[in-house]
C-alpha cells in the first residue's frame, strides 16, 4: 500500500483560498490496518460463508494473532486441516458462526478450537481484482 | 544475565504455520537444490531422519511414514524470523540476532525473581504472535545460556524454559552435558580436550584456565570462565559491517557447456550487486569460482577461483558482470561437469571511502560512469523492487525456460505465503 497525501481542508467552490495546498501528513494505510506488523498476517477468503458480515470470496483478511479474541470477533481458526473464517460466539454455547443462512454453525467442543488470529480488517475490491 | 531464545525446528515450524493439516505430522526441509535434509520436525527426528542425510537415503522413510517434504523457502523463513525478532524487541530493549532462529537477550536489568516469568512470557508471546515454538535458556553468561536453552529443548518437564542461576543446578547440568555440546567446541577441539580427560562440560569448567590458555588460546580460556558464570562475551547488537557478498548456486544438473554457466554467473553477479546496493556499498574486488559436480570425473578443476580488483570500487552491475565474464573465460576448461558456480564481492566500502581513479575525472567523460551509473542502477533497483516488472541484462538469459538448465532444483517449494499476493494462505 502506498501513502496518499491527506488534505484536511474542505473544498470550496469558487475562488481558491490562499491557504490551500498545505500538506498535513501522509496517510499510511499500513499504519491504519496493521497495528502490529510482527503478528499480522494476510489471508485470502474463499467461499461465501461470511457474506452477511460483508466478507466475500476473494477478499483479503488482515489477521492479528496478538489479539485476545472476544465474543463477536470475526476469527480465523484451523479446522480439520484448513483455515476457516467465522464469527466467534461464546454464549450460550461456544461456536463458530457462519454469516450465511445456508451454512450451519460449528460447535466448539470441550477441547476448544485452534485459533489462528482475530480478523481486524477485510479488504474488498470494488473494481477489478488486484 | 543473558537469555538465549531458540526456535524449535524452525524451518519445519515455518512450513507448518500456514498448513494446519501438517500439525503433528512429520515434516522435513531440503537443502538448496533438494540434495540433503537440512531440518526436520520433532516427529521426523523421532522416525530416524537426521539432519545432513542425503535425501535419496531417506526415500524409504519418507514414503513409509508419509513425511511432508519441502524445498528450502528462505523468503518465508526470513519473514518469520524477522517477526520473531520484532516480537522479542517488544519485551526486552537489547536483542542480538544471532542467527535466523536464535537471539540473545540482555537481561542485566532484571531482578532474579523476574527471570523465569519473563522467560515464560517470551515463549508464550512468540508462540501466540508469530505461531512458532521457542525455548528460552537464561544464565549469567552466553555460553551457559546456550546450555540452558539446550536443556529446555531436551527435557520436556522444563516447559521450554530453564533459568540457570542456582550454582548447584548449573553444576548438575554441566555434569550431564558432553563437552562437545558446549558452544564453540568443534570436533577437533573436542578430540584434544578428551585427550586431557575432559569429557563433560563440568570437566571443562573445572579445568585450570591458565593451563587451557597455554595449551589452546584465550578463546578457550574464555569458555572456561563463561562456564563458571563469569561473563566474557557481551551482547553484540551492532551487526558487524559486511565483509563480503556471495551469490552462488548449485546447478539443477551438471553443466558441461559454457553458455549456461555464462548466464548463471551474469545472474549471480546481478543479484550480488543488488544486495550490495541495498546496503549502499561499493565493491573493490570480484571473485568467480567454479566447482565440478561431486559425482563427475574425479579430477578437480584447478585453479577453480580467479579474482580481479575493481578500480575504482563500483556499485555498477554492468562493470561487475563484465569483469566476472572475463574471469570466467580465463577459468573455464572444457571437458568437466560443473556442479556449482558463484560470484563473491569483497573489499566492500561505503561511498565516502571510494577513491576515484587518478585518470577518472569528477565530471566523467564517459556518459556511463560515476554519478550517472549510480542513477541508472537506482532506476534499475526501483523497477525491480516495484513488482511492476523486471529489468535484467541480456546476458542473464531471455526467458525463464532458458534459465532452467542452471536454475536451482526446488521441486517441493511451498508458496511465498507472506510475501506474494498470489500466494496468500486461504481461509474458507
Amino acid at each position: 500500500m502506498s501513502a496518499l497525501p491527506f488534505f484536511s481542508e474542505r473544498i470550496a467552490a469558487g475562488f481558491p483560498s490562499p491557504a490551500q495546498g498545505y500538506l498535513d501528513e501522509h496517510l499510511d494505510l499500513n499504519r491504519l490496518c496493521i497495528r502490529r506488523p510482527a503478528s499480522t498476517f494476510l489471508l485470502r477468503v474463499e467461499g461465501d460463508s461470511m457474506v452477511d458480515a460483508g466478507i466475500f470470496s476473494g477478499d483479503i483478511l488482515i489477521v492479528d494473532r496478538s489479539l485476545e479474541a472476544v465474543a463477536g470477533d470475526v476469527v480465523v481458526a484451523s479446522l480439520e486441516g484448513e483455515f476457516t473464517v467465522k464469527e466467534l460466539q461464546l454464549l450460550p454455547t461456544p461456536m463458530l458462526k457462519p454469516r450465511n443462512a445456508a451454512y450451519a454453525p460449528i460447535p466448539i467442543g470441550d477441547d476448544g478450537v485452534d485459533l489462528f488470529g482475530v480478523v481486524t480488517f477485510c479488504l474488498h475490491a470494488l473494481r477489478g481484482r488486484g | 544475565m543473558f537469555a538465549l531464545v531458540d526456535c524449535n525446528s524452525f524451518y519445519a515450524a515455518c512450513e507448518r504455520l500456514f498448513r494446519p493439516d501438517l500439525q503433528g505430522r512429520p515434516v522435513v526441509v531440503l537443502s538448496n537444490n533438494d540434495g540433503c535434509i537440512v531440518a526436520g520436525s520433532e516427529e521426523a527426528k523421532a522416525l530416524g531422519v537426521k539432519t545432513g542425510m542425503p535425501v535419496h537415503l531417506a526415500r524409504d522413510l519418507i514414503a513409509r511414514h508419509k513425511i511432508a517434504v519441502f524445498s528450502s523457502n528462505y523468503a518465508l523463513y526470513g519473514d518469520i524470523s524477522q517477526r520473531v525478532m520484532a516480537t522479542l524487541e517488544t519485551l526486552v530493549p537489547q536483542v542480538e540476532v544471532y542467527s535466523i532462529d536464535e537471539a540473545f537477550l540482555d537481561l542485566s536489568l532484571m531482578g532474579e525473581a523476574e527471570l523465569l516469568p519473563l522467560a515464560q512470557q517470551v515463549r508464550a508471546r512468540v508462540a501466540r504472535w508469530v505461531g512458532v515454538p521457542v525455548c528460552v535458556g537464561v544464565a549469567p553468561t552466553k555460553v551457559l545460556a546456550k546450555l540452558a536453552n539446550h536443556a529446555a529443548k531436551r527435557y520436556p518437564a522444563t516447559g521450554g524454559t530453564v533459568v540457570l542461576t542456582d550454582p548447584a543446578r548449573r553444576e548438575k547440568l554441566l555434569a550431564l552435558t558432553p563437552v562437545s555440546r558446549v558452544w564453540g567446541v568443534g570436533r577437533r577441539l573436542m578430540g584434544r580436550l578428551e585427550a586431557l580427560g575432559i569429557e563433560t562440560a563440568l570437566d571443562l569448567a573445572r579445568a585450570d584456565s591458565c593451563m587451557i590458555r597455554r595449551r589452546f588460546s584465550v578463546v578457550q580460556e574464555r569458555l572456561v570462565r563463561e562456564l563458571n558464570g563469569e561473563p566474557c562475551l557481551s551482547l553484540d547488537t551492532q551487526p558487524s559491517p559486511r565483509q563480503q557478498v556471495i551469490h552462488s548456486r548449485s546447478f539443477g544438473e551438471p553443466v558441461t557447456t559454457l553458455p549456461p554457466v555464462r548466464q548463471a554467473l551474469s545472474d549471480f553477479a546481478f543479484r550480488a550487486m543488488e544486495s550490495l546496493r541495498k546496503e549502499s556499498l561499493y565493491a573493490g574486488r570480484v571473485t568467480v569460482y567454479l566447482r565440478t559436480a561431486p559425482m563427475g570425473k574425479p579430477q578437480q578443476l584447478f585453479p577453480n577461483t580467479l579474482s580481479a580488483a575493481l578500480s575504482p570500487a563500483t556499485a555498477d552491475t554492468r562493470v561487475v558482470v563484465h569483469q566476472a565474464q572475463a574471469l570466467l573465460t580465463r577459468l573455464w576448461k572444457q571437458g568437466y561437469r560443473y556442479g556449482k558456480a558463484g560470484v563473491i564481492l569483497t573489499d566492500l566500502r561505503g561511498r565516502g571511502q571510494v577513491q576515484s581513479g587518478l585518470f577518472t575525472s569528477e565530471q566523467p567523460a564517459e556518459p556511463d560512469s560515476g554519478a550517472r551509473a549510480d542513477a541508472l542502477m537506482a532506476v534499475l533497483d526501483t523497477i525491480n523492487q516495484s513488482g511492476a516488472g523486471k529489468v535484467w541484462l541480456a546476458g542473464q538469459g531471455m526467458q525463464a525456460d532458458q534459465r532452467s538448465v542452471w536454475a536451482m532444483r526446488r521441486a517441493h517449494l511451498s508458496p511465498a505465503y507472506t510475501c506474494r499476493w498470489s500466494d496468500l494462505p486461504v481461509a474458507r
